[in-house]
């Protein structure tokens, strides 16, 4: 044993340092979880305000410790490196795991040790936890509103249909990837309003009709987000050529209609689809909530999607321009084969981001009285039966949102990686 | 080739000119049979109706115009609050993400990665009916701070109650022009001798020291009133004095903030990632110290990158806040486009006022911000 020093922990006496350093590691984090957890306070000798930071100062010590450069054991320099740099660094570090201690362990109480699985009624729920049994008797609701159980069959069917057809463009042969642009843009949807129209729908063919009122849940969410997607894509694209144009009638209408859609609130749009609208079309024509939405949302996030575009359209460098101008290509040729499929790929991240939004902009569509899956939620909230659980309704809501966006933002970065190119 | 510019430019012409001419013909037969006249006449009308939070003086009694100033006043409070706090929760995480500390920059991600990907209504929504319903009552609320309650009725804090509260204005104005000025004098010493002054501290002082003379001199004189529980009925309490937040005002400000906050932070990250390893090297190698480097060099570049698109998202948060209506925050759009119009059914001057205010501020903020980034772009020669 040479000289033991606590105040700058070396390589020499590295087994007591590090015992000693788990040690008081360990006691900060007994400490923290006794305290919170056990209502007992083992410093409690010690005077008030020392004893509710001890857990960091016993985690501070142990950190400062084991803080030994070069050790030869990987784990340890590996761990030293990552969060454990200098003090400040450690404290923080130290924080952030009391934190995270101090946050799971309610959370994971209420979702699952807590909470209630098994039963059919609210009655079942008895635990302090979430009741789950809540989210079990109102799924079908949540997923398709209104829409008679009956005649569910026909939502799943078309879904499956509309999901096989769009991932049979994937394994298309080689020789007919030229039509692919034509089958996504103008095939597809054509079909899939078919679909909906005869399917969901329904009046024909001897399915019962089913007004679109009726429609809801989380299909309802899907069903505007496919269409606005699909169609605010190529109207996005028109309006920023349009901003680029030469033609001082095109360019400027273009700007003020994208100005326009940028500067206001989707909601006031909504408003403005449902009660302004009606006003401008000739008396006794209607046309169906659903569609104006649809409409709205689109031309809504087309004026977004158009600046995306516009920006890969400035980043391109005039030399594309010169160069394709100088084989003698028109505007449309020179557009459509060389410009587009070059700025379209720079902004892969921007357009993924609208499209994000636009998914996360479809429970606005209450405002016209269309429920999807928020607005099931707010519904089945205030129904006699089951008051008092609208927090594991906006959870559930929450995560299936979740998951559907952060998977989408995950394969736009894949795209974007694959699509990039070296200049 | 001359007709191939006209053409285009013709039919756009013409196409816009059929839709809107059929729209107004349709809107002029829809209000000429129904019996209602285009005009703005109804703003002076009486409102009669309640709003229950207001910054101004307002009842019944006033005018629909009184209501609209309302509204439009309830929405850019929050805007403002929720801008401050998104900007400050937002360059914190931006920057903890940068951390070589794996758990700090794991957390951070955690959090931007979860509140951007759920939709904004959805969280003020959870805020409102679950969280804060969850919230006790006033007579059970424990005192925070020595000085609040966080009730289900919203939170209860202290409020200062000024005398003379226009000569301690006056005077922080008088203060900050000042401050302007010696900044512009120790600026141009600094240039012309090379005699530097310790400018930060001498702007604090000024800052302090001028609007608390007035207390001295100017007869300005700050108390602090608290919330005191009383009871109405039997079962039924309140809070007197203070000041009171509703908890509509507090779900959607903690909504906007902490979504907002995510799009910020990933601003602030890419900015500061986008300051070249060599600018610091070289800052360093000149002899500057670390938080010269980080406010001569990093800091300044930085914000060119950050800038525009962080104005981007005050102006989405602008126009989110109009989802208050959603949980009947009376906000422009729930007070002027929800009640006003249900009330008068003048659907087209409504929602077009309502409109054209949200153009008017969207525009506003996006010219000065082109302004802006003209004034700090770099001078490429």
């Amino acid at each position: 044993m040479n000289n033991v020093n606590f105040l700058k922990p070396n390589k020499e006496n590295l087994n007591l340092y590090l015992v000693l350093g788990a040690l008081f590691f360990t006691l900060g984090i007994v400490d923290f979880c006794l305290n919170n957890f056990y209502k007992t306070n083992i410093t409690g000798f010690l005077p008030g305000f020392i004893s509710f930071f001890t857990p960091l100062i016993f985690g501070l010590i142990g950190l400062h410790l084991i803080r030994i450069e070069f050790s030869g054991i990987k784990l340890l320099d590996e761990l030293n490196k990552n969060i454990n740099t200098n003090n400040f660094n450690a404290a923080l570090s130290v924080s952030i795991i009391i934190l995270i201690i101090f946050g799971v362990a309610p959370l994971l109480n209420w979702f699952i040790l807590d909470a209630t699985f098994v039963g059919d009624s609210k009655e079942a729920c008895t635990g302090g936890g979430a009741c789950w049994v809540y989210i079990k008797t109102w799924f079908n609701r949540f997923m398709y509103g209104m829409y008679p159980n009956a005649e569910q069959w026909r939502v799943n069917a078309t879904f499956i249909i509309v999901l096989g057809l769009m991932a049979a463009g994937y394994f298309f042969p080689l020789r007919y990837k030229k039509y692919l642009t034509f089958y996504y843009v103008i095939f597809l949807p054509i079909i899939s309003f078919l679909l909906i129209y005869y399917l969901i729908s329904g009046g024909e063919f001897g399915l019962e009709w089913v007004e679109t009122g009726a429609w809801g849940g989380l299909s309802l969410t899907f069903i505007v987000s496919f269409f606005s997607l699909i169609f605010c894509f190529p109207i996005g694209m028109m309006l920023a050529l349009g901003r680029r144009s030469d033609l001082a009638v095109v360019k400027y209408s273009s700007l003020s209609f994208i100005e326009f859609w940028r500067g206001v609130p989707l909601i006031t749009v909504l408003f403005m689809s449902a009660v302004m609208f009606p006003m401008f079309l000739p008396d006794g024509t209607y046309v169906d909530k659903l569609i104006r939405v649809i409409v709205a949302i689109t031309l809504f996030e087309a004026a977004y999607t158009a600046e995306v575009i516009r920006g890969g359209l400035q980043a391109l460098p005039r030399g594309q321009y010169d160069a394709a101008k100088s084989l003698g290509m028109g505007y449309w040729r020179l557009h459509l084969l060389v410009i587009l499929p070059q700025a379209l790929k720079l902004v892969i991240p921007g357009i993924a981001n609208t499209f994000l939004a636009l998914v996360k902009d479809t429970p606005l569509i209450f405002v016209v009285g269309l429920l999807e899956l928020v607005g099931m939620l707010n519904l089945a909230k205030t129904n006699p039966k089951w008051l008092g659980f609208s927090m594991e309704g906006y959870v559930f809501a929450g995560i299936i949102f979740w998951i559907i966006c952060y998977s989408m933002s995950k394969y736009s970065q894949k795209l974007e990686l694959k699509f990039k190119t070296d200049r | 080739m001359k007709f191939k510019k006209i053409l285009p430019q013709f039919l756009t012409l013409l196409f816009i000119v059929l839709i809107f001419g059929f729209f107004t013909m349709n809107a002029q037969e829809n209000m000429d049979t129904r019996g209602i006249q285009f005009g703005f006449g109804f703003l002076k009308q009486e409102a009669s109706f309640d709003i229950q939070f207001s910054l101004i003086d307002y009842d019944g009694s006033r005018s629909y115009a009184r209501a609209y100033l309302v509204g439009l006043l309830n929405t850019l409070l929050v805007s403002v609050i929720g801008i401050i706090l998104s900007t400050i929760l937002g360059v914190i995480i931006g920057v903890a993400r940068l951390s070589p500390n794996y758990l700090i920059n794991k957390t951070a991600s955690f959090y931007v990665e979860f509140f951007r990907n759920v939709p904004l209504l959805l969280q003020i929504f959870f805020w409102y009916f679950a969280a804060l319903r969850a919230l006790p009552m006033p007579e059970d609320a424990p005192l925070i701070f020595g000085s609040s309650y966080m009730t289900i009725k919203g939170l209860y804090t202290i409020a200062p109650v000024w005398n003379n509260f226009d000569v301690f204005f006056g005077a922080l104005i008088i203060a900050m022009i000042i401050i302007f000025f010696f900044n512009k004098f120790a600026k141009r010493k600094q240039e012309e001798e090379g005699k530097q002054y310790p400018k930060f501290l001498i702007s604090l002082g000024i800052f302090i020291i001028i609007p608390a003379l007035t207390f001295i001199v100017g007869g300005v004189d700050l108390s602090w009133s608290f919330p005191e529980l009383k009871q109405l009925a039997k079962t039924s309490f309140t809070f007197e004095g203070g000041l009171g937040i509703p908890p509509e005002l507090i779900a959607l400000t903690l909504a906007l903030t902490l979504y907002t906050a995510t799009f910020i932070a990933e601003n602030v990250r890419a900015g500061i990632q986008g300051i070249g390893k060599g600018q610091k090297e070289a800052a360093a190698s000149i002899g500057l110290t670390p938080s010269q480097v980080l406010k001569l060099v990093v800091m300044p570049q930085a914000l060119r990158i950050i800038i525009p698109p962080t104005t981007n998202q005050y102006l989405n948060l602008t126009k989110n806040s109009s989802l208050a209506a959603a949980i009947a925050y009376p906000d422009l759009v729930l007070v002027f486009a929800g009640t006003a119009m249900m009330q008068t059914g003048r659907a087209i001057e409504i929602v077009g006022i309502t409109m054209a205010t949200y153009l008017t501020i969207s525009l506003s903020i996006s010219a000065f911000m082109n302004w802006y980034n003209k004034r700090i772009a770099i001078q490429e020669k």
